[in-house]
């Protein structure tokens, strides 16, 4: 008895000191760290020197990277990149309940209701096969060459449905993995307990489903954000317009590398936030 | 209280025939339980009680009327009859008590405030007055095994049926579960149980059916089945599990 | 056999531009003894008919045959590229020794490009519809502010909008001629600032009901709209090409090429 504590206290002694896997665990460490700093160092320096090594890195210099052009027409890209957070705003909400709707028409199961079910499935197919800037097009131009009056034939107004359309039928496949992935045990407990399917969709699918792809929308969402510069191509002067617009005056290609940084300023923290929910949710379900 | 009838329950999935013509007598304030080995077909039979899977053939009578009849809405049903799961299925995205709320407040539309002298006293009387604000990930599997049988005791069931609940949980927690099934026993509540709690089905069962390879092999009060099984494959299977 | 023919043939081709290009333009050309021209894709009306500048047709494709022939080319020595307007200005070797598209001169273009001496003047005019004549709209200044315009982003027409006409309204903006068009056609804008050539093939040809409401002359602005051939920065090929347009000018070659193919543009009302 008096041994084994003797030999506990000797333990916890030694603890202080760290142990040997200790040491070789920071050493290993060390030598992993210093290596990789020295590799990018050696990659950084690489690209530093040897870029404008090439015959041609003056004439790109002068025609990409133009501090002049940049400081010139970096206020007017902040003030039409604006446009492009409004058209994000006002589409996102609609995205995600028109998203959420599809996915419900495609979980139908009652036969009378079976042309809902068809209609989201084509409704995914055929938005989810076309590519966003011909249904920006199409819809664009051609709803309000019907003959609408003003102001309901503006490109701001279609462009935005032909966005909401696109992005929906992506929403929607999200949502439904999620209620796919919620266990069928959860139905079997809601419908025990005879809960509607109505209400057990509502009340206990839904709710966990729709926290489930919270990660895998907000990816979709950041695409959004960038997709929203194909708006320009039926007239609005968002930013990606208004840079081409500085470039076209100018005739240099500055003001698009002032947009590409604008648009990362908001979606690398974008993208970063998604992947740290992602990793959380892997955390929980492991 | 209520009494149910099995006659000759017929259900497969595909080509497996997972019960081949069950037939079975749950009197008012009857205890029964079904055991054998996993895959006999205990689950399905009690799934099938309550209406979760439909039936191929046969039929199933609660207080004589025919409740498996295609086409019948299971709604009505199944409040009449709880089940509890192996696995307790809370809806984990709830509070327990919210849990316990969910299905008489959509189902029998009362609000929170009527419900809740009710439920508390169920949350009380099974030891959980203190969890009812937690969520499921933060209690034990005994302690969820509790809110699920209180949930379903709150939709005020005639008969419970109760599958393999204690299957999932460490043998430390085995006991809690076990005693709320005796209080629900003294009250009188009419239960089906799959379990393989041999001692409990031995000490408080009115009857024990020994299902194997779907069909009920052998039946009849504890005692009997337990110390002296008339069939060979019985015999063998108790061998194994006592 | 065949080889031999086509040996045959390339060699006299070669002897006889060896000949015909000695004085210049020799040396200076991405291929010996052949000049290489971009324009757009698709080229205009009436800049080149058809799309198809090998027929000489059109106004561009005419000075482009006339500027090649003055520099010592022969007809069958000038080949046609393409190119859109970001491969024009981008950096990096060119694959044509020059490109016209109505490419206007400006001081920031000619930092990254140059361009030869201008081959035409454009006004800049309004092309509209009927209903929106009818609606009030006339070459009257004041009646076109309350208009929702529209433009070609890649043209000088952007600036020139907020210097003459000062819309009331942010203009919408393209990204080329037809789409300028179609949103006309969906009513989604009321008028469009074009240099004068495009604006007459446009209300003309394009549109059922397009009216041009009137333009304003080059000598209006600060910056006139001029067309150059685009070259690659620091082209040793730009003092042939402006050589050769300052003969044409003075010979008045150039004035009636301008006449055959553009003359349309006289008449058009000025708008005050």
């Amino acid at each position: 008895m008096a041994d084994l504590q003797a030999n506990r206290a000797a333990r916890s002694a030694a603890r202080r000191e760290p142990t040997r896997r200790q040491i070789y665990e920071g050493k290993v460490r060390r030598r992993s760290l210093t290596i990789a700093a020295a590799s990018t160092l050696a990659v950084v320096a690489v690209l530093i020197v040897a870029i404008p090594l090439a015959p041609g890195w003056a004439a790109v210099k002068k025609s990409f990277f133009n501090p002049d052009v940049f400081a010139k027409t970096f206020p007017g890209l902040l003030n039409a990149f604006l446009l492009d957070v409004a058209i994000f705003a006002w589409c996102a909400p609609a995205i995600a309940i028109l998203g959420l709707a599809i996915a419900l028409c495609r979980d139908v199961r009652a036969p009378a209701l079976y042309p809902l079910r068809l209609f989201g499935i084509l409704y995914t197919d055929i938005f989810r096969g076309v590519p966003v800037i011909l249904v920006i097009y199409l819809i664009g131009f051609g709803v309000p060459g019907l003959g609408l009056p003003r102001p309901w034939n503006s490109p701001y107004l279609w462009g935005s449905v032909a966005l909401i359309l696109t992005y929906a039928a992506y929403v929607a496949e999200v949502f439904r993995s999620g209620i796919e992935s919620i266990h069928a045990s959860q139905r079997s407990a809601a419908a025990s307990l005879g809960l509607s399917s109505a209400d057990t969709m509502r009340y206990v699918i839904l709710p966990q489903a729709v926290r489930r792809v919270v990660p895998a929308n907000m990816n979709l969402f950041i695409a959004l954000q960038k997709d929203v510069a194909l708006l320009s191509f039926i007239g609005p002067v968002e930013i990606f317009r208004q840079a081409g617009v500085y470039k076209s005056l100018l005739a240099n290609f500055t003001p698009y590398v002032g947009a590409a940084l604008i648009f990362l300023a908001v979606t690398i923290p974008a993208t970063r936030f998604a992947d740290h929910l992602m990793q959380k949710q892997m955390r929980e379900r492991s | 209280m209520a009494t149910l009838e099995l006659q000759g329950v017929v259900k497969s999935f595909g080509a497996n025939i997972v019960l081949d013509g069950i037939d079975l007598d749950v009197q008012d304030g009857a205890m029964v339980c079904l055991i054998g080995a996993s895959g006999s077909g205990k689950s399905t039979l009690l799934r099938c009680m309550n209406l979760l899977e439909p039936i191929d053939d046969g039929m199933i009578l609660l207080d004589g009327n025919d409740i498996s009849t295609p086409g019948l809405d299971p709604q009505p049903v199944r409040q009449r009859i709880g089940m509890v799961f192996q696995s307790f299925n809370l809806f984990p995205h709830m509070t327990a008590v919210e849990n316990v709320m969910l299905a008489p407040r959509r189902v029998h539309g009362k609000s929170r405030e009527a419900l809740l002298p009710n439920v508390a006293d169920l949350f009380e009387r099974f030891g959980l007055a203190d969890r009812m604000g937690h969520y499921p990930d933060q209690l034990s599997g005994g302690q969820q095994q509790r809110v699920a049988i209180v949930r379903a005791l709150a939709m005020t069931p005639e008969i419970m049926l109760f599958d393999e609940i204690t299957s999932a949980l460490d043998p430390e927690l085995v006991g809690e579960v076990l005693d709320v099934l005796r209080a629900l026993r003294e009250e009188g509540m009419t239960m089906v149980l799959a379990t393989h709690e041999m001692g409990f089905a031995r000490e408080l069962a009115d009857k024990v059916c020994f299902l194997d390879q779907g069909v009920i092999f052998e039946e009849g009060p504890p005692d009997r089945v337990f110390s002296a099984p008339e069939r060979e494959r019985t015999r063998e299977f108790l061998r194994r599990v006592l | 056999m065949k080889l031999m023919t086509s040996t045959a043939l390339v060699f006299a081709l070669m002897s006889s531009s060896a000949f015909a290009a000695s004085h210049c333009a020799a040396g200076k050309t991405l291929k010996d003894d052949v000049l290489t021209v971009a324009t757009g894709n698709p080229a205009y009306f009436p800049w080149v008919m058809d799309d198809a500048p090998e027929s000489k047709q059109g106004f561009e494709a005419a000075v482009a045959y006339a500027v090649a022939n003055r520099m010592g080319f022969n007809d069958d020595q000038v080949t046609w590229v393409r190119s859109s307007f970001d491969q024009a200005i981008q950096p990096g070797a060119k694959d044509f020794d020059f490109n016209l598209q109505q490419f206007s001169i400006t001081e920031e273009r000619e930092e990254i490009v140059d361009f030869s001496a201008p081959y035409y003047s454009a006004a800049m005019a309004v092309l509209t519809r009927k209903p929106v004549v009818d609606g009030g709209a006339s070459s009257d200044v004041e009646t076109l502010k309350g208009l929702i315009w529209g433009a070609d982003a890649n043209t000088t027409a952007v600036p020139m909008l907020n210097d003459l006409i000062q819309p009331d309204k942010a203009p919408l903006l393209y990204g080329d001629n037809a789409d300028v068009v179609e949103a006309m056609k969906a009513n989604q804008i009321d008028a469009a600032l074009f240099d004068l050539p495009t604006a007459l093939y446009l209300g003309a040809v394009v549109l059922d009901d397009g009216v041009v409401l009137g333009q304003f002359p080059p000598e209006r602005t600060d910056n006139p709209d001029q067309f150059g051939f685009l070259m690659e920065e620091g082209n040793p090929l730009k003092e042939c090409v402006d050589a050769a347009l300052a003969d044409l000018k003075a010979d008045g070659t150039l004035a009636a090429i301008e006449a055959e193919w553009l003359q349309e543009t006289t008449g058009v009302p000025v708008i005050e």
